[in-house]
């Protein structure tokens, strides 16, 4: 494909003895959304882990355009620059004002003009609505806010991949759709994104593709509207059944 | 006792108290200040290694070095501080040329003091939540950018906490290096208190070690408390 951005071949992943991910393969191409679901321990997590070169990986080969990314080579820093990521548990430096907590790596990792980055910060506190928030401490935010935060923090690198590993999973009900609606209007934007989450109706909405992992192996995907209303496999068929309500009465 | 009071007793009381005090507490104090930076400036970066350099830190360090930084820093803890004193005698005569006197009891404070301080420093690091550190990674940041701007920064009230301790303890193996001819409020209370029976001015010159362990603990609370930005109401 020509406009590949994020390659991953035959990966490998385990830990102690226990396959994670078993020759795993995935192609993205620039500005595609992806979903990955799949029942808890099933690999997600450490999918996109791998994908920032935080876990060292058995085998197999994940390529950022043409650069390989692995975890223990000396230009992984440079790499992790170019993929963002954003945690379940948001993860801000409790002792920086969220607008530190944004310019930190753009202004030391990346030697950016202080003000610059200010300035984009700024904006993009804005365009999330918290731009009144910019000199409060993680601690006077919600969950809702903390993550959005913790999203612009990742965005002011200018990733060309943005990670979203269960950013939903730990906020109260009204606060996942302020994070969502953020999410949705990066996707709009045109950035290429890889999203774990159990936020069925999200997945729909947001993604061009959904992939469903089981046990490390991807054992189904397609484009969401088949994928949820028609799923093909019995495992995907049972997993969806679960967010379902409907039969119980 | 009941001379402890008595007019004669408490006039040469005073008349030490006014002549040797006021040097002595000048000399504790500079004494504490000092040992406990040198001890820190040694300590700090041996603390940050501890943490950094185990096999799954941000900075795996060889493993035989990790074993040797943890044998001396153990074995230097286990010493007895007075014992340690007469230890270092060789080294203190290396660096500040001679083994008595007020300057010279910095060296074996600081022997003392620093593997102490790196304990310290490793727990205070230890503290730090490892998301947060993680973060610090996915984000393209080096080990050294990650110790130095989200590491350290990140502990300043667990590390103010602990120097703390350290300053309050090295308080007290000042006094204790009256007995090798270190100066201040031990020398006094060994002088006059031990050797000579002056109960009252040892006594005060105890009350005096008391009152700078309170002010030193104190300032150093509230230095914690302040720069501490998860707490609530502020």
């Amino acid at each position: 494909m020509a406009n590949t951005l994020l390659k991953i071949e035959h990966l490998t992943k385990s830990y102690d003895g226990n396959v994670i991910l078993k020759d795993f393969n995935l192609s993205v191409r620039k500005g595609e959304v992806i979903v990955i679901i799949g029942p808890s321990g099933c690999g997600k997590s450490t999918l996109l882990r791998c994908i920032n070169g935080l876990e060292p990986i058995q085998s197999g080969v994940i390529k950022l355009d043409d650069e390989i990314i692995d975890s223990k080579s000396k230009t992984i820093t440079k790499l992790r620059q170019r993929v963002g990521m954003v945690f379940q548990s948001y993860d801000l430096f409790p002792h920086k004002t969220v607008l530190q907590n944004i310019i930190l790596a753009p202004t030391l990792v990346q030697k950016r003009d202080k003000k610059e980055a200010v300035a984009e910060a700024e904006q993009l506190l804005d365009k999330v609505g918290l731009s009144d928030k910019k000199d409060s401490y993680p601690r006077q935010l919600s969950g809702g806010q903390k993550q959005r935060v913790a999203i612009v923090r990742a965005l002011c690198m200018h990733p060309e991949v943005m990670l979203f590993d269960e950013v939903t999973a730990a906020l109260d009900p009204e606060m996942v759709r302020e994070v969502l609606d953020t999410m949705l209007e990066l996707a709009r934007q045109g950035s290429t994104m890889l999203i774990v989450t159990h936020e069925m109706e999200f997945a729909k909405a947001v993604s061009d593709r959904v992939i469903f992992l089981d046990n490390g192996e991807i054992v189904e995907e397609g484009a969401p509207h088949t994928f949820f209303n028609h799923p093909k496999t019995e495992r995907a068929q049972k997993f969806l059944h679960t967010f379902e309500f409907e039969h119980i009465k | 006792m009941g001379d402890l009071f008595s007019q004669e007793v408490l006039q040469e009381t005073w008349d030490i108290v006014i002549n040797d005090m006021p040097l002595a507490l000048w000399e504790t104090f500079y004494v504490t200040v000092l040992a406990t930076l040198f001890a820190v400036i040694i300590g700090l970066p041996l603390g940050v290694l501890l943490v950094v350099g185990e096999k799954d830190g941000i900075l795996p360090l060889p493993k035989p070095f990790m074993g040797f930084l943890n044998v001396l820093i153990n074995v230097l803890r286990s010493v007895p501080f007075l014992i340690l004193m007469i230890l270092v005698f060789p080294l203190t005569r290396l660096i500040v040329g001679t083994i008595v006197g007020t300057t010279a009891s910095i060296v074996p404070l600081v022997i003392a003091a620093f593997p102490f301080v790196a304990r310290l420093v490793e727990s205070s690091l230890r503290e730090i939540n490892p998301n947060i550190i993680e973060a610090a990674q996915s984000m393209g940041a080096s080990p050294f950018r990650i110790i130095t701007k989200v590491m350290i920064p990140e502990s300043v009230p667990s590390l103010i906490s602990n120097v703390t301790i350290a300053v309050t303890t090295v308080l007290g193996y000042t006094a204790m290096s009256g007995i090798i001819g270190g100066g201040g409020l031990g020398k006094i209370a060994i002088n006059y208190g031990y050797y000579r029976y002056k109960y009252l001015v040892m006594l005060i010159a105890v009350v005096i070690l008391v009152l700078l362990v309170q002010l030193f603990q104190s300032v150093g609370t509230r230095l914690a408390k302040s720069t501490d930005k998860r707490l609530k109401s502020k």
